[in-house]
């Protein structure tokens, strides 16, 4: 661990190669997080199955691509496929546990989740998938930085749907509907808003921005069946962190999360850093619970 | 037949049947043991989460560090010796004192000893944490335990580590540790079932429906999550020490598996009805046998299966099978007005 | 009974009775005229891609054998089978299904599963209960080591994996008349039984040469991204670089590398064949070192099968893929069982293992002949260097079909 720090001493580049990589590998979280802020503060659920529409969301792109088509063109078919998706099992499954107890659909989104992932790897078989997008690099500072050009891809479609999200939740009539449900559905329902359309339309919409990330992480790495945990927690955690509310801070949250990864992963060795991501995520929600039980006592 | 007859009578022909199981089919023991380990540890998980409303996902944290500490004080301290052959467990040394199963006894003792420490000493971290916070961190802290058990190379990191086989003929550990396994469950559900009739079992089912006014009313409510906390640790530290060691082989996935065990314990609590005695105990075995009922004729297609499941059982049996029955038959319950149907969680199902 | 009833705590007898009718009654399932072999093979989870290659591997053994006419033991004809469960890529689940194999199933001969850490739980259960374990997919040294009668690796142990890529780079700096000793290394290995054992075979003759190891990073089995490893790689310019994580590391570090236009004059992997990085990654891929059990251009003959090329034939027939090493070797396993049947001439257990400890066969997979402790000594290992798209054979020097080019152009130049 010394001499990993020593390392970026010596060499103070290679913390902008860190960061740069782990800036990027970050937007990837972002798009996971952006939905899974959007069904929590709306439908009030934790959707385990976040990581297993970003895997499909990849093998649509796979399979788009051994037929033939160009990977960057199925970026917004994998987000399609995966709206309808989303749609069908807010129909049969989700809707049910929608008004339950949150423990409750935390657990049915993780039936739906094994389930998913089960069948990608009956179906698809368990290999390891790639899809080529053709995109070269980028040579920064003599080359001493280099920064794929997918990654940068993946980080504009972060930016660009982050922003696109947080118009449409602000300006058109449904993201108003979207927020009226967030803020009381009850209310909201009263004053004749379609809750049960509203809550459809977001947890399609949150599949259909997983499935976009999928799409981007077969050209930037690879996909297999048992992808998605690893997308879930992290999510999970980026908005537990950032809050529901608000999408910028999401996307920061992503970022960082992204960047101390990647570092924690050079200074302490790859074997601890999910260990160290982990208990990172302990160490902040107890934190907050101190912060919030100070609260607490002048509230008294 | 009154109630305490028919109880007694209830009680001692399941206690017959378990009893006599290992020779009626031997050949099952292995799974009829882990059917008492999958009772145990939905009655564990529901002492926080059904009972006191403190949903963890981390409690496999304590049935990991049995497991290794068990098999590292095996290691260690009673195979440690020169010439003695793991493979067969069989000792060379001629004392009496360095055998497996004084091995296995002090392994527990202190498998225990550290599994409430750990317990305690996480508790007071994060048992502060409320609803779907307390669940993810408890979940945090599982996976961070299983990652820092790999990395680290006393207990044989990623490589796992072999603990000294059972001495004697084949299939005995199996019979062993079936018996164990049987104790321990029925030892637990009996603690258990003491402690939902007393004091206690009052002020975590206060926790659990109101912890503000509880505070307000008196009770240290920190005092007993913890200690409801260091409770599940004991069994479940025991439970994973003797695994271990029926496993005979030990890396972080059989001592830490969060999304299998882990998540099962609170699936099998639910399916069964959570807040109630019987419910997990029900919950477990119907859970273990459609489980392996899966296994046998789906091959490949099990876990396809679980996960339809999984989603069946929380979505039309929210309640549990005590739940549904209760909400069914209402008078059945109501003659019998006894723990489970004051405890079963009726607040569940209601709309926020 | 409908009073019985009011008390919901009869259902658990009633679950008690579910659980009897869900275990069923046991069959032993020895002979007749066929024979049963038990398998735990990975189905699902994280090695699910090598499961089905050493499924598809004993299944074409099966099919072969069964098609020449059956095994001949004893003046009699048997035709084979082999029962499988998942395993689900856990030892705890391989454990338990060893179990069920043995005492339900009443299954007298084992196959391997796939991984060494599956392996390690079944092997225990194996030698506890006396029943002859023979394995292509369990290759970690401890195996050897724990003193186990009754398993058999018809394998090279995973130390052995990139050894061979030391040497030859150690080799070629002699060549160049550079001092071995110079060489600097960089590792990053998966944290599983398999791979730490790969990393001790490099470790061992890195030592020996003198070398220095500038990077050790462990991957975590959740491996999704190599970012941290690789910027290491790149400031501290090591001039071999080896990864090992199975099919998922092996497509991740040729990835990256490309990526990150990483310079490194070597880099030697393990499973790219399975992974068929060659074919998915086409140009990145190039250059690599990868290191397997057999090749299909190796000069091998058996009278089951015929050469290795004509075994990787008839599995392309009946799988539709090139067979990779783990299918030659679950195909291999089960090879030495037949032999050993017909050496033994009786279903003796005790029969059976002396045969299969005597073992001296060629296979289209290669010599087998086990050591005391159980593992084939005679089979050397290949390392291939992936070149125009091929994989070819470039190491040991008797059997190579190729010459090494080293070093790896920088990426300006390719």
């Amino acid at each position: 661990m010394v001499d990993n720090l020593l390392l970026l001493f010596n060499a103070p580049i290679l913390s902008a190669q860190l960061l740069v990589d782990g800036i990027l590998i970050g937007a990837i979280f972002a798009l996971a997080a952006y939905g899974m802020a959007l069904v929590w503060g709306v439908m009030d659920i934790i959707n385990i199955a976040q990581g297993e529409f970003v895997m499909l969301g990849g093998y649509v792109t796979f399979f788009l691509a051994a037929a033939g088509v160009h990977p960057l063109y199925t970026v917004p078919v994998a987000a399609a496929a995966l709206y309808l998706l989303g749609w069908a099992l807010y129909r049969t499954v989700v809707f049910r546990v929608v008004d339950k107890d949150m423990f409750i659909s935390i657990l049915a989104t993780f039936g739906i989740s094994i389930f998913l992932q089960q069948l990608a790897n009956q179906l698809f078989q368990a290999d390891v998938r790639t899809a080529e997008s053709g995109l070269g690099s980028f040579f920064l500072a003599d080359g001493l930085i280099v920064v794929s050009q997918i990654k940068v891809v993946s980080f504009i479609c972060a930016l660009i749907l982050g922003a696109t999200l947080f118009l449409f939740l602000k300006r058109s009539r449904l993201g108003q509907a979207i927020r009226a449900t967030a803020q009381n559905a009850r209310a909201a329902r009263i004053m004749g808003v379609n809750t049960d359309r509203v809550f459809s339309t977001t947890f399609a919409l949150n599949a259909a921005i997983c499935g976009a990330a999928g799409s981007l992480v077969v050209m930037t790495w690879l996909v297999h069946p048992y992808l998605g945990l690893a997308y879930t927690l992290r999510a999970f955690m980026i908005v537990t962190v950032a809050g529901l509310g608000n999408m910028a801070s999401v996307l920061l949250a992503s970022l960082g999360l992204g960047a101390v990864e990647n570092f924690a992963g050079f200074l302490l060795g790859t074997e601890y850093q999910a260990a160290f991501v982990f208990s990172l995520l302990v160490a902040i929600l107890v934190w907050r619970n101190a912060l919030l039980s100070r609260q607490r006592k002048y509230l008294k | 037949m009154t109630n305490t007859t028919r109880n007694l009578l209830l009680y001692t022909l399941i206690c017959l049947i378990s009893l006599l199981a290992p020779h009626l089919a031997p050949a099952f023991r292995v799974q009829m043991a882990l059917l008492w380990m999958m009772i145990l540890f939905a009655l564990t998980w529901d002492l926080g989460g059904g009972q006191m409303g403190y949903n963890s996902f981390g409690n496999i944290v304590f049935f990991g560090i049995g497991c290794y500490v068990a098999a590292v004080v095996q290691r260690d301290l009673f195979f440690a010796v020169e010439g003695q052959s793991q493979a067969t467990g069989d000792l060379a040394t001629s004392s009496p004192l360095f055998n497996y199963f004084n091995g296995l006894a002090v392994g527990l003792a202190l498998a225990v000893i550290i599994a409430v420490a750990v317990a305690a000493g996480l508790g007071s971290g994060i048992l502060g944490l409320r609803g779907q916070y307390f669940a993810i961190c408890t979940l945090g802290v599982g996976i961070a335990a299983g990652e820092i058990a790999s990395g680290w190379g006393y207990i044989g990191a990623g490589s796992g580590m072999v603990a000294p086989i059972f001495p004697g003929g084949p299939g005995q550990n199996a019979t062993f540790f079936y018996y164990f396994f049987f104790a321990l469950a029925v030892t637990c559900f009996f603690t258990l079932k003491r402690l939902y009739a007393s004091r206690f079992g009052l002020a975590i089912n206060a926790i659990r429906d109101d912890e503000d006014k509880a505070e307000a009313m008196g009770i240290h409510t920190t005092r007993y999550k913890t200690i409801a906390w260091c409770i599940s640790a004991v069994f479940l530290a025991l439970a994973g020490g003797a695994f271990g060691h029926l496993n005979n082989f030990i890396d972080r996935e059989v001592a830490f598996p969060g999304i299998t065990f882990g998540v099962w314990m609170v699936l099998m609590a639910i399916l069964g009805g959570k807040g109630t005695l019987w419910g997990p105990v029900i919950g477990a075995t119907i859970f273990h046998a459609t489980q392996e009922l899966f296994w046998t004729y789906l091959l490949g297609w099990q876990r396809v299966a679980l996960g339809l499941l999984i989603v069946v059982i929380v979505v039309f049996f929210p309640l549990g099978i005590m739940g549904w029955l209760r909400s069914r038959w209402p008078e059945r319950f109501g003659e019998t007005v006894d723990l489970e149907a004051r405890a079963a969680p009726i607040s569940l199902g209601e709309t926020r | 009974m409908v009073k019985m009833l009011k008390n919901p705590r009869w259902a658990v007898l009633g679950a008690v009775a579910l659980v009897l009718a869900a275990v069923g009654p046991a069959s032993p399932k020895v002979e007749g005229d066929t024979i049963i072999f038990g398998a735990a093979v990975s189905l699902t989870g994280k090695y699910s891609t090598n499961g089905k290659n050493t499924q598809d591997g004993y299944e074409l053994g099966v099919k072969r054998i069964n098609e020449m006419g059956g095994v001949r033991v004893g003046g009699k004809y048997y035709r084979i089978k082999v029962l499988y469960y998942d395993d689900e890529s856990t030892p705890a689940r391989g454990a338990q299904l060893a179990e069920r194999l043995i005492n339900q199933d009443g299954v007298k001969f084992m196959l391997g599963p796939y991984s060494s850490g599956v392996t390690k739980a079944i092997a225990p259960v194996t030698e506890k209960y006396k029943i002859p374990h023979v394995e292509g997919n369990g290759a970690a040294r401890e195996l050897f080591t724990q003193g186990y009668k009754y398993l058999f690796a018809v394998l090279s142990t995973s130390d052995y994996y990139l050894r061979d890529a030391v040497n030859l780079a150690a080799e070629v700096a002699k060549q160049q008349g550079r001092d071995p000793k110079s060489l600097k290394i960089a590792m990053a290995f998966e944290n599983d039984p398999f791979s730490l054992d790969v990393r001790d075979g490099v470790v061992e003759d890195a030592k020996r040469w003198g070398m220095q190891i500038v990077i050790d990073d462990k991957l975590p089995t959740e491996i999704n991204d190599m970012a941290a490893t690789l910027t290491k790689v790149k400031a501290l310019k090591p001039d071999i670089l080896v990864v090992s994580g199975h099919a998922r590391g092996a497509t991740l570090a040729v990835r990256q590398v490309s990526d990150m236009k990483i310079e490194v004059p070597m880099l030697a992997v393990t499973h790219c064949d399975a992974a068929r990085v060659a074919e998915t990654l086409s140009k990145a891929a190039e250059y690599t070192l990868c290191a397997a059990q057999w090749d299909r251009s190796l000069n091998y003959k058996d009278k089951w099968f015929g050469t290795a090329e004509e075994y990787a034939k008839r599995f392309e027939k009946e799988f539709n893929y090139a067979p990779p090493y783990q299918a030659a070797e679950s195909t291999a396993a089960l090879l030495v069982y037949i032999d050993a049947f017909e050496r033994a001439g009786s279903f003796d257990i005790e029969k059976v293992r002396e045969a299969i400890a005597k073992t001296d066969v060629m296979t289209f997979y290669g010599p087998v002949k086990f050591d005391a402790t159980g593992k084939n000594t005679a089979k050397p290992m290949v390392l291939y260097q992936i070149q125009n798209g091929d994989y070819k054979v470039v190491a040991p020097t008797k059997v190579a079909e190729g010459k090494l080019i080293h070093p790896i152009p920088p990426w300006s130049k390719r």
